[in-house]
């Protein structure tokens, strides 16, 4: 067996054993680390795919940032010791029902089908190819998912302070108003 | 580079945990662990979009592309979204999605 190999294999074990119980460990908190675990494993194998970049921005957006917030979120909305009742018996008998005979459809589907790959000569995805081709109205340039994707962050991070903002009581408003 | 580990492999991975995302969006009634489940699940797309680039089409780069803009797309929808729960947390003291019934009729 080969070293990266191994590696593949373990990233994966990882993954699906942590992914699992993401979605049926009973405490809130755990759930939140085990998600943390997959999302290193994915940067891993991000690492074996050769993208570098995509490596690094998920690590740090995703596992250093969302991961973040969200066990924030849980901090300020849960108590840490309080289990979930699990759900009940037949609503997970049946979820289960239909998320394996997904798996098992789009598994069999997958060993089915012929992938053919070009026979293009491979590209180096280095950083100045990345830099150039998001910017770049040319062939191969994303200047306008670029760009919509900047306006969407905005848009969100306005939203985000809109929503959770703290809501003034009916009337104050009006009154500070006139007093400036 | 990637010797001996076929595209399939990577497919079938993903597969699994976007199933197991899907299992946890049915199951849960907490609103952050269905917020995780979802997370899940842009993740697994995220792996068979790079997976499908590095082995099908090695000479673009749209793949990557996209998994860069899914990862832009979800950063932006968590904070939404945990804005969204805390705010009902504040009305409701709970987030447990079948206690937050106001605007049933």
């Amino acid at each position: 067996m080969i070293a990266n190999q191994i590696m593949f294999f373990l990233f994966s074990a990882v993954i699906i054993v942590f992914s699992i119980l993401t979605v049926t460990s009973r405490k809130i908190l755990r759930a939140a680390v085990y998600l943390l675990f997959v999302l290193i494993s994915t940067a891993g194998l991000y690492f074996m795919l050769n993208y570098q970049f995509l490596a690094a921005v998920q690590l740090t957006v995703y596992a250093g940032g969302i991961v973040v917030l969200i066990i924030f979120s849980i901090l300020l909305t849960s108590h840490i010791s309080q289990k979930f009742e699990p759900a009940g018996l037949k609503k997970s008998v049946f979820s289960a029902i239909a998320a394996l005979t997904g798996a098992i459809l789009s598994i069999v589907t997958i060993l089915d089908y012929k992938f053919e790959a070009t026979t293009q000569a491979a590209k180096e995805v280095d950083m100045k190819v990345i830099g150039k081709s998001l910017l770049s109205v040319e062939n191969d340039g994303y200047i306008l998912p670029f760009e919509v994707i900047s306006v969407l962050l905005l848009a969100a991070m306005v939203a985000a302070i809109a929503i959770a903002k703290k809501s003034a009581p009916s009337g104050t408003q009006s009154t500070t108003l006139k007093q400036e | 580079m990637n010797a001996g580990i076929p595209l399939q492999y990577f497919l079938i991975l993903a597969a699994i945990m976007f199933f197991s995302g899907v299992y946890g969006f049915l199951t849960r009634r907490n609103l952050i662990t269905i917020l995780m489940s979802v997370e899940l699940i842009l993740n697994s797309v995220n792996i068979n979009f790079l997976a499908f680039n590095r082995y099908l089409y090695p000479d673009k780069m749209d793949g990557m592309f996209f998994s860069l803009f899914v990862i832009a797309v979800a950063a932006a929808e968590v904070a939404v979204a945990i804005s969204i729960i805390i705010n009902i947390y504040r009305r409701f003291t709970t987030i447990n999605v079948e206690d937050v019934d106001e605007m049933k009729y």
